[in-house]
Order: C-alpha cells, then sequence, then structure tokens
C-alpha cells in the first residue's frame, strides 16, 4: 500500500511560490508553479543555513532545472533531486508529491530521484 | 640590530604629505625614524580645491591626512611649530618654539609664498593673498561688509580666486599687469577668447594694468591707483601675482640656491648638502620652478626611491606643465610648447567665434609631431593631444583634423591601442597604461575597482574618459564580453528593464517574461522585476501576482535571521518618539518575549518573531499608532536626524522637524538598494549625514545637500551637490536625485557606486538634477509624486486582508510551531541557542 499523505488543496499553495507542510513529523516545502502545472516537494531544513526555510525561497529555473535559492545564504537546491547546484556534495531529501483531484498528496517514503514525476495522474 | 636613522621633513604641505605617504607605503620605512615641522595650526590639506572652501567644503573635507595617519606611522609632527634655522655641522634643526631635532637626512617642503608686487599701501587693511585657510577665513570676514573685490593677477590661481570672490558675493574685478589673461599658458587668442568668457560671468576684467598705489577710497576702503591714470575703488584686493620658493632656511645655512630664489637640486632632488634634499616649490631644477602639484609629487617619490638606495630610474628629470582645468566654468587646457617657441614650429588655429571655442596645435616643423596646443572653450580633446605630445606619436596626415569639429563620422580621437605602454594614464598619480593593463589582468573589470586599485582618475578625474576607453580596448582584447544582462533570463539591463516596463506600462512579472524573456526567472530577475514594478506603480508588493517575486524579508515583511525568526522594526521617524509609543513598543517586546535591540538609524528592532507571531505584533503596533518601517524591504530606511535648533544651543535650524517631514515623503519608495538620508541641525554633524544617500546639513544661508556617501564595508563621504537651498528647492532636488536613481541604477546598486560608474559623475548628475540637462525633471518629480500620493502601510493593508493572513504560519496544515527554534537566555533576554545548546535542550526535552 503506498502511503500517500493528503497535505491540503490546490487552493492553499502560493503561485510561483513555496509553503511548508507537517507530514510523518517531516517538515516539507512545497512549490508550486502553475503555468507548468508543477509541484515539487523538498525537505524544508537547509542544511547550510541550519534553519527549516527552504519554502521561503525564491523559486525559478537556472540552465533548465526548477530551483529554490535558500533565503539565508542563497545557494540553490534542485527541486527534482534536493543536490545544491554550488556544491553537489549537499543534497536534501526530495519526496514524491501529486495533485490527485484538486488536493495535493506527498509521500516521503518515496524519494523523486528514484520515481517518474506524476503530478496529474490518480493511481 | 640596526639602529633607525632621524628623518626630519620641514614642511606639511601637499608634497611634505606625499612625500610621507609614500615613505611610509615603501620598504624602507622602517629604517627611519620620522619627524616633521607643519608651521600652519593643521596638517596638509588640499589647496588645489581651496575655492571649494566658499562652496561649503569644511577644512576637514580638504584635509589630506587619512585619520590617524600620524600616530599609525609613527611620526612626530610638531603642528604649529615652524622650522627655523639649520645647523648643517652639527646636523640639526631648531624650531621657532626652541626644539632642536638631530638629523641624519633632511627634506625641505617649505613650500612657496605668494608675491606681493611692492606697491606702496599693499600692507593697507582688506589687502589679502590666498594660499591658507586661515586666508579664506580673513577673505570671508573682509567680504562680509565689503562690496567690491579685486584680485590682482590673472593667471590660473588668480583666477581660481576671482570664483573665490564671485561666490563670496562680492562685484568682481581681475586686474593683470601682462596684456592678457594666463599669460604663461595662453596665447593671445585663447587669451582673449578667455576673456570674453570670463567677462560673460561678470567678472570684469583689466589688463595691461601697472598699479602704481594702494590708499583710502571714498566710498570703498581701499582705493587702487594705477599707471595709466585710471583709478578702482573696492574693499578686498587680494594679490595672486605668482609664486616665490620659500628658500630663507635654506639660504640661512649656505645652501646653493638660484638668482632669482628656489634651492638648487640635482636629479635626485638632493641640495649642495647630500644630506638634505628639497621637493617641491622651494626646489630649483634646471633653473625652473614647479608651480603645480604634480611635479611635486614626481620629486617626492624621487626623494623615497633614493633613500631607498639610489635605484637608477629614482631621477627627476623634468616634468611636464601641461594643465587642463575648468575656471568658472570655462574649460581651458594648455599643453607642451603653447607660445610655438621651438625652431621652426607650425601653428594651426581653429576659432568659432559663435560658441566661443579656440584651440591651437603646435606640430613640429615635418607635421609629425604635436609640440603644444591650446584649448579655450572646449577641452574635451586634451587627452587625445596630451598622449600625443608625451609619447612621441605621429600624427595624422592633416593633424587639424585634431582640432577641426568632426564633420563625418571619420574619427580622429586616437584610440587606447595607438598608446605604448609606457604612456602615463592618470598624471596626478603617475599611473601608466601598463599599470592599469595589469590591474585589469587582476580582475579589476570596472571603472570604481581601477580606480580604488591604481588611483587613477581620483585626483583632478581629467583622465577618467581614457582610463576608460582603455579599459574597453583592454576587456575587448582580453576575450571579455562586458555581460550586463541582468540574468540567463533575460538579455537586458536593470535600467532596460525599467525602460520596457515604463514604456510599455506592463504591470506584471509573468507580462515581461513572456514578451521579453525566457525561461521561468530566478532569485535574481525577480526581486529586481519585483522592485521597479514596485517603484513605477506602486501596487501593494503581496498582491498574488507579485507575491513570489520578493525576497523572503519582503514576502512576509519581516528580516529572517539565522534561525528562521523575523526582527520587526516600526517606522520611528528621524528618531523622535513619545514616552507613551516607547511604552507600547515595549509592551509589545514583553508580551512576545522579543530581543530588543536599538539600531543605528535610531529606531528600535524586535528580534525572535515566529512567523505566525507577526500579523498578531503588527495589530498591537498599528493599534498603538506604528508603522511598517520597511526595514525588510530594499527602500527608504531611515532618516536620521541630530536634536537640532529647537534644543541644541549649536543648532541653526529645525532638524527633527525636516527629517520628519522627509522621512514621510519618501517613505515605502522601492529602489534598487536600501536608501538612508540624515539631517543634522548645523555644521557639527552630529547626524553623520555625510555618510548617507542623501545628507542634509542646515547653514545659517539654508540646507546644503549631500549625496551618494554610505557606511558599511566600503564607506564612502557623500559630496557636496548643492549649497543654501530653500526648503521647497531642497525637496525638489531629493525628489529628483531619487527617481532618477530609482531609474537607472543597475541592482543592488547603491548611490554611491551608481554615481561613481555615471560617466561625468558628480557633474553629469549636477546637470541632470540642478541644470535639467536631460529635459528629464518634470517626470522625474512626478514619477515621485505617484509614489508619494500611492503610499499605504504594507502591515496595515496585511492584517486588514484575511486572505493574505493565511500564509502567516510555519505549516499549512498544522498550528504546530517549528521546533528547531529555540531561543537560550543571555544578558536578561533571548538569543537563538547555538547547536550545542540545542542538543543539550533536545535530550533535557525528552527526558
Amino acid at each position: 500500500m503506498t502511503p500517500w499523505v493528503d497535505v491540503c488543496s490546490v487552493d492553499d499553495l502560493q503561485p510561483d511560490s513555496g509553503v511548508c507542510a507537517l507530514v510523518d513529523n517531516l517538515q516539507v516545502a512545497i512549490f508550486y508553479m502553475p503555468r507548468e502545472s508543477a509541484v515539487y516537494a523538498l525537505n524544508n531544513y537547509d542544511p547550510i543555513g541550519k534553519a527549516n526555510v527552504l519554502s521561503r525561497g525564491l523559486i525559478g529555473d537556472i540552465n533548465g532545472q526548477p530551483v529554490v535559492a535558500s533565503p539565508l545564504y542563497k545557494q540553490h537546491f534542485n527541486l527534482q533531486t534536493g543536490v545544491c547546484l554550488e556544491d553537489e556534495a549537499v543534497t536534501i531529501p526530495a519526496y514524491a508529491i501529486r495533485i490527485h483531484n484538486d488536493r495535493v498528496e506527498v509521500n516521503t517514503r518515496i524519494m523523486t530521484a528514484d520515481i517518474a514525476m506524476d503530478t496529474t495522474s490518480s493511481r | 640590530m640596526t639602529v633607525k636613522q632621524t628623518l626630519v621633513v620641514i614642511g606639511n604641505g601637499m608634497v611634505g604629505q606625499n612625500f610621507l605617504t609614500n615613505l611610509t607605503a615603501s620598504p624602507i620605512k622602517d629604517a627611519f625614524h620620522i619627524v616633521t615641522f607643519c608651521e600652519e595650526s593643521r596638517p596638509a590639506y588640499d589647496r588645489v580645491h581651496l575655492s571649494e572652501f566658499f562652496a561649503g567644503k569644511t577644512a576637514q573635507e580638504l584635509s589630506l591626512v587619512e585619520p590617524g595617519f600620524f600616530e599609525q606611522h609613527d611620526i612626530t609632527i610638531h603642528i604649529g611649530d615652524k622650522a627655523s634655522t639649520i645647523d648643517r655641522d652639527a646636523q640639526t634643526v631648531t624650531s621657532a618654539k626652541g626644539i632642536v631635532i638631530h638629523y641624519d637626512k633632511l627634506v625641505l617642503a617649505t613650500g612657496s609664498y605668494p608675491f606681493v608686487p611692492p606697491v606702496p599701501g599693499h600692507d593697507r587693511p582688506n589687502c589679502l593673498v590666498y594660499r591658507t585657510i586661515e586666508d579664506l577665513e580673513a577673505m570671508q570676514s573682509a567680504a562680509q561688509s565689503g562690496k567690491i573685490g579685486v584680485v590682482v593677477g590673472g593667471g590660473l590661481l588668480g583666477l581660481e580666486a576671482a570664483k573665490a570672490l564671485k561666490d563670496l558675493g562680492l562685484e568682481t574685478h581681475v586686474v593683470e599687469f601682462a596684456p592678457r589673461l594666463m599669460a604663461v599658458q595662453l596665447d593671445e587668442a585663447g587669451g582673449a577668447m578667455l576673456r570674453r568668457k570670463i567677462e560673460a560671468l561678470g567678472v570684469t576684467v583689466h589688463t595691461g594694468k601697472n598699479t602704481s598705489l594702494i590708499t583710502d577710497g571714498a566710498d570703498c576702503v581701499n582705493k587702487m591707483c594705477f599707471a595709466d591714470g585710471e583709478e578702482l575703488e573696492t574693499d578686498l584686493i587680494l594679490f595672486s601675482a605668482g609664486i616665490r620658493p620659500r628658500d630663507d632656511i635654506a639660504r640661512d645655512c649656505g645652501l646653493e640656491v638660484g638668482a632669482r630664489g628656489g634651492i638648487v637640486i640635482d636629479n635626485q632632488c638632493r641640495t649642495s648638502d647630500k644630506r638634505i634634499y628639497a621637493i617641491g616649490e622651494c626646489a630649483l631644477w634646471n633653473g625652473m620652478i614647479y608651480g603645480l602639484v604634480a611635479p611635486g609629487y614626481a620629486m617626492a617619490r624621487t626623494v623615497v626611491a633614493d633613500l631607498a638606495g639610489g635605484h637608477p630610474a629614482a631621477s627627476f628629470t623634468g616634468a611636464d606643465m601641461s594643465t587642463k582645468l575648468k575656471l568658472m566654468g570655462v574649460d581651458v587646457a594648455s599643453i607642451g610648447d603653447a607660445h610655438a617657441k621651438t625652431q621652426g614650429a607650425m601653428v594651426y588655429t581653429y576659432q568659432n567665434g559663435a560658441s566661443e571655442v579656440y584651440k591651437r596645435l603646435v606640430v613640429s616643423q615635418d607635421k609629425k609631431l604635436l609640440l603644444g596646443a591650446v584649448l579655450v572653450g572646449d577641452a574635451s580633446g586634451y587627452g587625445t593631444l596630451l598622449q600625443y605630445c608625451l609619447n612621441g606619436i605621429d600624427l595624422p596626415e592633416n593633424p587639424d583634423a585634431l582640432i577641426l569639429p568632426a564633420r563625418s563620422d571619420e574619427s580622429v580621437g586616437l584610440g587606447p591601442d595607438a598608446l605604448p605602454m609606457s604612456a602615463q594614464i592618470c598624471s596626478c598619480y603617475d599611473v601608466t597604461k601598463d599599470a592599469v593593463c595589469q590591474a585589469i589582468e587582476a580582475g579589476c573589470t570596472t571603472i570604481g575597482a581601477l580606480k580604488a586599485q591604481t588611483k587613477a582618475a581620483t585626483g583632478c578625474g581629467g583622465c577618467a574618459p581614457l582610463l576608460k576607453s582603455v579599459m574597453n580596448s583592454e576587456l575587448a582584447k582580453q576575450g571579455f564580453t562586458v555581460n550586463t544582462d541582468i540574468c540567463e533570463h533575460f538579455a537586458y539591463t536593470r535600467q532596460d528593464l525599467y525602460n520596457l516596463i515604463m514604456v510599455e506600462e506592463i504591470k506584471t512579472f509573468d507580462a515581461l517574461l513572456e514578451k521579453h524573456g525566457k525561461g521561468r526567472g530566478c532569485d535574481i530577475c525577480k526581486p529586481a522585476v519585483g522592485s521597479i514594478l514596485a517603484s513605477y506603480w506602486n501596487d501593494y508588493i503581496l498582491k498574488t501576482e507579485h507575491l513570489g517575486l520578493q525576497d523572503t524579508n519582503d514576502t512576509f515583511l519581516a528580516n529572517m535571521q539565522k534561525d528562521g525568526t523575523y526582527s520587526v522594526v516600526p517606522r520611528i521617524t528621524g528618531g523622535e518618539i513619545s514616552p507613551d509609543m516607547l511604552i507600547a513598543l515595549g509592551q509589545v517586546g514583553k508580551k512576545y518575549k522579543l530581543y530588543t535591540k536599538i539600531t543605528g538609524g535610531q529606531r528600535v528592532d524586535l528580534f525572535g518573531a515566529r512567523v505566525d507571531q507577526l500579523p498578531h505584533i503588527w495589530k498591537e503596533l498599528i493599534a498603538a499608532g506604528f508603522e511598517s518601517g520597511h526595514a525588510y524591504g530594499k527602500s527608504l530606511r531611515t532618516v536620521k536626524s541630530c536634536v537640532g535648533s529647537t534644543w541644541c544651543r549649536y543648532g541653526v535650524d529645525d532638524s527633527v522637524g525636516l527629517a520628519i517631514e522627509l522621512e514621510n515623503r519618501y517613505k515605502g519608495l522601492r529602489s534598487p538598494h536600501k536608501i538612508k538620508f540624515a539631517v543634522s541641525g548645523c555644521t557639527r554633524e552630529c547626524a553623520e549625514a555625510q555618510g548617507k544617500d542623501v545628507g542634509v546639513i542646515a547653514t545659517e544661508s539654508g540646507w546644503n545637500l549631500y549625496v551618494c556617501g554610505n557606511g558599511g564595508m566600503k564607506p564612502r563621504h557623500a559630496d557636496l551637490f548643492a549649497t543654501s537651498l530653500d526648503k521647497a528647492t531642497l525637496i525638489k532636488y531629493i525628489d529628483r536625485f531619487l527617481s532618477f536613481y530609482v531609474r537607472t541604477a543597475d541592482r543592488l546598486q547603491r548611490t554611491s557606486v551608481w554615481m561613481e560608474n555615471m560617466e561625468g559623475g558628480l557633474d553629469y548628475l549636477k546637470s541632470v538634477i540642478i541644470e535639467d540637462k536631460l529635459g528629464l525633471c518634470g517626470q522625474l518629480e512626478l514619477q515621485m509624486q505617484h509614489v508619494i500620493d500611492t503610499y499605504q502601510c504594507e502591515w496595515k493593508a496585511t492584517i486588514e486582508d484575511e486572505s493574505k493572513l493565511k500564509r502567516f504560519r510555519h505549516f499549512i496544515n498544522s498550528d504546530q510551531a517549528d521546533d528547531n527554534v529555540v531561543f537560550v537566555e543571555e544578558r536578561g533576554q533571548i538569543r537563538p541557542a547555538d547547536e550545542t545548546e540545542r542538543k543539550h535542550f533536545t535530550m533535557v526535552e525528552v527526558a
């Protein structure tokens, strides 16, 4: 059984920005790009700034990769893989996320690096 | 262990100080114990820019000595004590106050004194000279009771002095013995053109006048009688008829001096006693006294090199006397052999009576080399001509093309590539093209960085255009394409984006991206565009379409701290706060257990607020009468003020009142970077206005406006922009200044760097803001008025809109707080726990 956790409605997300959700006792930063119908989920903890702040970072793309910039010291993290662009040795957990019947669901046991992104289907 | 030698320097003028600066920067500084005598009551100051004293510069600002310089380098300076005799056998210097110092090496930098013609009556009241700050103060007090002032001498310094008299509000005359102005530098036609231009500015010029007597006037203090029988009544007479070397101390101890004065020196600047050097205007080299500062500096460098062990290059072999300056707003330049005295020299002349421009080229007989030039009214060709002359570069086939107005797109300017590496770019600091190129290679790729590294263009600034063209050409050669795109999403500069938004009336980031960009944007272009949209349209920044553009501080209208909590700074205009408001602030701080600290901008910062607490804190603050302080934004921060004339014994005007008015006027203005103001109620400057982007200082005659200063990592002293302003004019100038900055600066560029990178710098800025050179001022004022009219407190707007408050919680799906935020107590207040404390805390909690 797949432990997808219902988090909130799509309307609760901030377009082109992030929010933070508590899922299985983990802080999960959720980012939403409505024009691409894309949602991303990363752990909210910034390992460089050592604080739970990533959901409050600016998002965008760099060389085609979707990224969030840490609001503390401005390093960029790939929204799909969690890899830090400035220092590849630093990676933060990235989680599976999907939109199902206008609800946002996160699965913290699946890292997106291992599975294909699925933001529309309703498996 | 080596014993230090004693080096005595007599004179702490511009050249004496330059010598000390060079010496202390050289490896041999530790070999000497340095003692210097300074006859004046203050150490070295900038005599070249002396007339700026009347435009509002203080003695402090004219100083050439970095604070703490003498202490830092362990130099003993005897201020207000003149060295009066030298005993060469005992190797001692004795001062007027009786101090006796033994020397191993002695440097004479005694300078010169103004020549006063021995006219009967030359020592009457209000007959003054123009050399020291004390002289200026005497002029100032003489001018207070007088109406008319005369300068005797129509040379370079005389015309500078005439400007000073005009600035003092006197009816000004210049009396010159020679048949023309600036007889040393200009030929007859050039002198005549200069005369017309100076007279058009309201100064009466009398040439060919020989003063025979000064006596009692009927209407004025003095009357000058001339050899031709004419008379001129005047209150103040200023002698500026040339300089004479101060060589008496050398003469008295038997050093060789010239027949007409001057201490004789050789190529190493040594006098007839090898232990004694002479530099600057007191020195006579090859029969010549150099009355300019650059040759004096060259001599100072020579002596330092000679002391270091006689490096073969350490010799002074004459100096170029070319000059370019602005006399009362008129450009004048003279290069090399301006009078065509060289055998066989040929002359080209261009004269334009309509636009009052005069140019003259002196070339060698074979028309291959430029020997000299004179420029009046338009000195823009100075840099190029000087390089031709100094470097012996072959002239183009038709040399006159160099002074004729460009009629086609055919370029006659000398490209920077044509200059040899040894070419001197900056004569004030002796910076060669080679040094500039090395600095560029080492990573200085902006004019600002080059100036800081090489000092080029930081003296008179005349070489700035040349420096820029050398830089651009070198960067191009090194394969740099100077990419000014803001980021990968927009192939435009911030200024381009501003113009696009303005011209095409674009109101959202998405619309701009769709039309002019690519990709999804990033943390560079989004806040930049967010700021431009906010400056131009002044929409509420948390509108859904703008929210994703803002930096985190702006999105939560507070300043994020290292642990993810926020600090809150309510506006306290001008730093004025009533006890009741202060109590209200204290109560909020206490209730939410916030760490409280006074900021440098005269307000209170409350730290440690969780994101969910922010709206509650602000509801209470707004109820108490506070509004947002915009400490989170790139916007106007504070207008600091001293208490001003309301309370202070020395206050000249109400600085607090003006500060509050200015802060209320510009609060909320979004800009490329933060903006700080200050207003001081008198020239004691307790508000430190000269370290701010906009600084205002009260004087007896109105407000003085300073711009483009800042503190921080690279402090910059502000520049005096305009003086004696009434309040309406002051505000008009600040409106225009800020609008122009917002419109044209780069992202995250403070006003200081903005101005330093502007071609033409301060003068250009003045021409745009004061003289409306671009015809933009009306627009700039309207733009500011729009921002003022549409101001709203962002916090008030936010707490009144329930839908906006939804974001102010840590989790979208839970009311829990961030468990990573842990405080400990220190000095009776909270602070974030460090990592060890955090571990300990968690353990305790689990147990």
